[in-house]
């Protein structure tokens, strides 16, 4: 292997640097959202961008969501390679007509003739004091429609490289970002690097249970497999990164080798990402399986403001260690 | 087609002319999108057409009049009623009508159908059947051609049932705030599939776009003539630079909503419709003008007609004739 230079960078920082060297490589990239220019957004994702590409190319619009987001689907069919930012995940419901009925469709519609390479950027998580209408994780809703792509980093490395290959997708991305995950530090070569859609990652080797995790579940499922193998259980997690498409295979295979499989995943449990996923491992590894599929998700409630109220409704490190033990015996 | 910026010169022109060139074209594009639609509506009475269709019947002299000032790769957007805005952007009947029957070799290989006719090669953009789902896509086109600097325009074509969408207010603000080229065709047929329009729309319909700072023009959309002056002054100003416009079009639907749409005496008299389609037939006013002022005399626009109904035949038994797509195809073209 060649010699890299790995820097421990925060993950709103490799989403910047992604950024920032696809707008160098490529003058059709553009951003358009709420506040991205000289505030960089309010988390402070985006500082320093409008100062090296400009109000033509960091443009910030009026707190019009469809607008911007129907905008984009046009300049991406009319050459342009738009990368819009919806501020909080809440904000989707929105842009649904514009993402769902034009940008998921026109391809198919056109037979084939017009493409939508666009990217919406956008957030999902709670636990950050914010209410009903600033913390949900909506990814399973674009994840339904086909034409679109959707892609749930969890580290800064992953962050960088799959985001720098939805911008050079000819499709419609949407990338969601675990708002508790913008100052988390990672290891990112300086090196230019792209990460494939629909690649899981074995983010830990493990033979008793198989913990499948998405986005901010991916540190929860980790710190669970820590508190595991001090009661002997060896666990295994995997990030698909992408819903879709997805790595069903990786999925499957390692299943078969561990027998035990839960699925966690921020967003609600109810008609979710984690119902997905267990029915492809369940059809995948029927034969193998020593216990059904678990699912852990989001409480089937609106998130509350109250602390001790949004802390019960998002899995933790504890309630995940717990079903795992369950599922494998240990009591 | 070519940009037409000259200012139309009715008295004393002789046949021949430059000018009778043009509006003899216009009234042939016209006829051809008449007698496409009665072909539909025939394929419809025939059952050999899947589905329903919205016929734009009676509306012709605004997507020829419009499109008339635009070339050839500026764009255009379009609606559930557009096979006249496709037409006469220049698509071809035989490949309009193979999509229409969800033949392999329509536009979109028969996946569209009626309302989703797109066609890149004449900078068609899409018939779109969210009313008003395009607004954001002509806007985001008229944003490339700013971008880029290529001097294209976009047109966005749609009725005045789409003044009740919310969407198209936060384009006519963002298209003003940047001063992005494109105009937006308002065509008020008058009915909001079954409800007459002054039930749905408060005040008046271009103080929308006038709060915004946009231009906005109003114009008898049953006079091809009419359109075509303002929206080549429109399309030439937003050429250059100065923004965006508001094309405000009275016109009439002379069918049902859709070809369905048989019994309309709940919502509209047959009186009225009688008058629209007598003394108000856009089709009727351009041939009057064309022999009153010697563009054409009657045997050469008979001659046109003679032509398009044989032209339009030939494409209905091409689509007929043409196979349907194999199933496989049916997963293919969701992601490029």
């Amino acid at each position: 292997m060649p010699e890299t230079k790995t820097r421990e960078i925060t993950f709103a920082e490799a989403v910047r640097e992604a950024l920032a060297e696809e707008m160098r490589r490529d003058s059709r990239v553009f951003i358009l959202g709420e506040d991205v220019a000289e505030a960089g957004t309010p988390f402070k994702v985006l500082s320093g961008l409008v100062e090296e590409f400009g109000t033509k190319r960091v443009v910030d619009t009026p707190i019009s969501e469809a607008g911007f987001t129907g905008l984009a689907v046009g300049a991406a069919m009319t050459g342009l390679r738009p990368v819009v930012d919806i501020m909080f995940g809440d904000f989707i419901t929105l842009t649904m007509d514009q993402m769902a009925n034009q940008a998921a469709k026109v391809h198919y519609m056109s037979g084939g003739k017009w493409r939508v390479p666009m990217v919406m950027r956008t957030t999902l998580g709670a636990a950050r004091r914010s209410a009903a209408q600033h913390s949900q994780s909506l990814h399973a809703w674009f994840s339904h429609v086909p034409g679109l792509k959707v892609v749930l980093p969890s580290t800064p490395y992953d962050a960088k490289g799959l985001l720098k290959t939805a911008i050079r997708d000819e499709n419609p991305v949407v990338f969601f970002e675990d708002k508790m995950m913008f100052r988390m530090k990672g290891p990112v070569p300086a090196e230019e690097y792209t990460i494939p859609l629909g690649v899981a990652d074995v983010k830990r080797a493990g033979g008793d249970i198989t913990l499948v995790a998405t986005s901010s579940m991916v540190q929860v499922a980790l710190g669970a497999a820590g508190l595991l193998e001090e009661i002997g259980v060896s666990a295994e997690v995997i990030d698909p990164r992408t819903t879709w498409p997805l790595d069903e295979q990786t999925l499957i295979e390692s299943v078969k080798k561990t027998s035990r499989a839960i699925v966690i995943d921020e967003g609600y449990r109810r008609y979710g990402v984690t119902a997905e996923i267990a029915a492809v491992i369940a059809e995948g590894a029927f034969h193998y399986l020593d216990a059904p599929v678990k699912r852990m998700g989001a409480m089937h409630v609106p998130i509350p403001f109250s602390p001790p109220l949004e802390d019960v409704t998002v899995p933790t490190e504890r309630s995940v260690f717990e079903v795992a033990r369950g599922l494998c015996n240990r009591s | 087609m070519s940009i037409v910026t000259g200012q139309p010169k009715p008295e004393g022109t002789t046949k021949g002319s430059a000018d009778s060139e043009k509006w003899v074209r216009m009234y042939r594009q016209m006829l051809a999108i008449r007698l496409f639609e009665e072909q539909v509506n025939e394929l419809y009475t025939r059952a050999l057409m899947p589905g329903l269709a919205h016929l734009y019947v009676g509306e012709e002299a605004v997507a020829v009049g419009v499109c008339e000032a635009l070339l050839n790769d500026d764009y255009i957007t379009s609606t559930h009623r557009g096979h006249g805005h496709c037409l006469a952007k220049g698509a071809s009947p035989d490949r309009m009508f193979a999509e229409l029957l969800g033949k392999e070799a329509g536009y979109c290989k028969g996946k569209g159908g009626s309302m989703h006719i797109a066609d890149p090669a004449t900078g068609n953009l899409g018939a779109n059947a969210i009313v008003a789902g395009s607004v954001g896509i002509a806007t985001g086109a008229a944003f490339s051609a700013k971008y880029l600097g290529t001097s294209q325009v976009a047109v966005c074509f749609f009725g005045e049932g789409a003044l009740g969408q919310g969407v198209l207010y936060e384009e006519l603000n963002m298209a003003q705030l940047w001063k992005l080229p494109v105009i937006y065709v308002c065509e008020n047929n008058s009915y909001t599939e079954y409800t007459h329009y002054s039930e749905t729309t408060a005040g008046e319909m271009t103080a929308r776009a006038t709060a915004f700072g946009v231009q906005a023009e109003t114009v008898d959309g049953q006079d091809v003539r009419a359109v075509h002056e303002v929206a080549a002054k429109l399309v030439e100003r937003a050429r250059r630079g100065d923004g965006p416009a508001f094309l405000l079009c009275n016109t009439y639907r002379h069918h049902g909503h859709h070809v369905g749409d048989i019994n309309r005496e709940y919502y509209r008299s047959r009186q009225e419709e009688r008058t629209w389609a007598t003394e108000r037939d856009p089709i009727k006013i351009i041939s009057e003008w064309l022999t009153a002022h010697k563009h054409a005399d009657a045997a050469q626009l008979g001659e046109i007609h003679a032509e398009l109904k044989s032209e339009m035949q030939k494409a209905v038994d091409f689509a007929i004739a043409a196979p349907y797509p194999g199933v496989d195809k049916a997963s293919e073209d969701v992601y490029a």
